[in-house]
């Protein structure tokens, strides 16, 4: 009866409200849109009403600093609050890298958490262990990969799980 | 046994240790399960019934000529029966088999869409459930009809007023739901109806979430057409009724077409089987009909009065819990008189996902998000809201765990118990 299961790799629900995920869900980082934004992108989870607006300000090939608004659970904001602070003064390429890792962790238990450096974000590791709250640390992370590709002039495959679109860029 | 005058305390003890599943442990807690307007357990009469049925008289029917198709047609049929029973329908031809409530309401869009001509007006509620919004969309792209919506009141019930306030003589279809999977309140249908007929209009209720909770009679609902689903009534996923006045339903065109609804088929053109069977093309799920039979006997045998009193008697219990909470908001009608079994609420700023998952932890069961209803979050003003819904089995220490669980949420988040 599903606890079996359980008793061998005990969840608990500090894994998943660890107080870093608490601390940027009460004082969100980043709030509100860039004025100097070059691109921006939104996107939403249907099937929980989540949702994210990112703008971007991208100069030179580097972030030099994002904004997000939005409504949604403290996972799906942490998350986006969380990587306003990490990705700013980042590169394009790492920023990229860093979603990779960011979602990898998120959705592929085989991912190594010792082998990347992701910061506070890996306060949202323990989301893996919920698997209907996986969406919502992935939200932000996804706007992000379309707003960074129409930056590049790229496209996205479409995610229908989670829509995205630019609408600003 | 379960046998109670109308009115009185049900015997939950004696009712809960009918349906296995609440027996067991989630995340080593009792399960406290308080997602019934999703679905409810099942008994394990309708659980037997089912393997019954499967062990004993398997066949297709209304086909074989031998034994089992004579038993499974004889005990399908005797199911149609009991819903004709059940509310009170004047006869069994006018209940359909259908899947659920959003495909007898899908039959219904489909058939009756067909007959509306550009500016006519089909009206629904503020309140909808998805699966009695998006049909009539799909029938205005397809014909021309527009769409009115009757607004909910001050106290957020749809009254008769703003019921009058939609209904006009371009109106052609009103169909509206009788109890709101969300605001738990009851809308005055019988007066709709009214209404309705007036200008000529038909009347449609979605009854999925009253059926359940409510004595649901047709007659005095005074609809022409009549959904809801047996899962959300004890009975096994996978079956809907549509009830329909059997010269309304004769006079509608096929929904489906295949076998079982046939009379004369040649290559060019075909005719009607007799009602119902117009309406149930190809074969029908036997096995979960025969099931819902077994949950029809249990409603019966604890009496609709009684549910009907015990849900009253808990929605105002938890109300009454739930009110007294620092940073709760209820949403629905302000008197719970007014509402039914079904409580949506948000609790401090935590977002209602987080409820959820906070409340697992504690073997507590209730939806989380915007309940298939997205219009009437906007209505509301909310993004999503948390919903505990109640049934014949739970009793008010379900409702105080639901409490201890809501201050374990509070505390996680900051807030001093
Ligand atoms: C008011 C209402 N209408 C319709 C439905 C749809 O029922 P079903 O999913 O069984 O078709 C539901 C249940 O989800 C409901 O609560």
């Amino acid at each position: 009866m599903g606890s079996s299961r359980e008793s061998q790799n005990p969840i608990d629900l500090d894994d998943l409200y660890r107080d870093v995920i608490l601390d940027h869900y009460r004082s969100p980082r980043n709030r509100g849109a860039r004025e100097d934004a070059t691109v921006s992108a939104e996107g939403f989870n249907p099937s929980c009403g989540d949702e994210i607006q990112l703008s971007v300000a991208i100069v030179d090939s580097t972030v030099n600093g994002l904004g997000f608004g939005g409504s949604g659970c403290s996972i799906s904001q942490s998350s986006a609050s969380m990587m306003t602070d990490a990705l700013t003064g980042r590169t394009l390429e790492s920023a990229r890298e860093m979603s990779r890792h960011v979602q990898q962790m998120l959705t592929d238990d085989t991912f190594d958490l010792d082998a990347v450096d992701l910061g506070d974000l890996e306060a949202l590791s323990g989301v893996a262990k919920f698997p209907v709250r996986i969406k919502c640390g992935l939200l932000a992370w996804k706007v992000l990969d379309q707003a960074l590709a129409n930056a590049t002039g790229e496209s996205v495959s479409d995610d229908s799980d989670i829509p995205t679109r630019v609408t600003s860029g | 046994m379960t046998t109670t005058r109308a009115g009185a305390p049900l015997d939950t003890a004696a009712i809960r240790a009918q349906f296995p599943i609440l027996s067991r442990e989630v995340h080593g807690r009792p399960l406290v399960y308080l997602d019934n307007a999703a679905t409810t357990q099942k008994p394990q009469s309708v659980i037997d019934a089912l393997t019954n049925y499967y062990s004993t008289m398997n066949a297709n029917i209304h086909r074989g000529l031998h034994t089992l198709a004579e038993e499974a047609t004889a005990a399908y049929e005797d199911v149609r029966q009991q819903v004709a029973a059940f509310i009170g329908a004047s006869s069994h031809r006018e209940v359909v088999f259908t899947r659920n409530t959003t495909e007898s309401l899908n039959l219904l869009a489909y058939t009756l869409g067909a007959r509306l001509r550009p500016g006519d007006e089909i009206v629904l509620s503020a309140a909808e459930h998805h699966s009695n919004l998006v049909p009539w969309q799909l029938v205005t792209q397809r014909t021309g009809a527009v769409l009115r919506f009757i607004e909910l009141n001050d106290d957020q019930q749809i009254d008769v007023d703003t019921a009058r306030a939609a209904i006009n003589a371009n109106t052609r279809i009103v169909s509206v739901v009788h109890m709101s999977n969300v605001l738990g309140s009851i809308a005055p249908v019988s007066e709709i109806s009214e209404m309705a007929r007036s200008v000529g209009a038909t009347m449609i209720v979605d009854a999925a979430q009253s059926a359940p909770h409510i004595p649901v009679d047709v007659g005095d609902l005074g609809a022409d057409y009549v959904a809801f689903s047996a899962h959300k009534m004890l009975g096994p996923t996978g079956v809907g009724v549509l009830w329909g006045r059997q010269e309304l339903l004769a006079d509608l065109d096929p929904f489906l077409g295949g076998g079982e609804m046939i009379s004369v088929v040649t290559r060019e053109e075909s005719s009607w089987a007799a009602l119902p069977h117009k309406f149930e093309a190809g074969t029908p799920n036997i096995a979960d009909v025969i099931a819902f039979g077994a949950a029809l006997d249990l409603l019966n045998e604890v009496g609709m009065d009684a549910i009907a009193a015990h849900d009253a008697d808990l929605t105002h219990y938890a109300v009454e819990r739930l009110s007294r909470l620092e940073g709760l908001d209820i949403y629905g009608p302000s008197d719970p008189a007014d509402r039914s079994a079904v409580i949506a609420f948000n609790y401090r700023d935590i977002h209602s996902h987080d409820v959820a998952t906070i409340l697992d932890r504690s073997g507590i069961a209730v939806r989380a998000g915007h309940h298939c209803a997205q219009p009437l979050m906007r209505t509301l003003g909310v993004p999503a809201t948390a919903r505990a819904s109640f049934y014949l089995y739970n009793e008010r220490s379900e409702v105080d765990a639901l409490v201890d669980g809501l201050l374990e949420a509070g505390e996680r988040f900051g807030f001093a118990r």
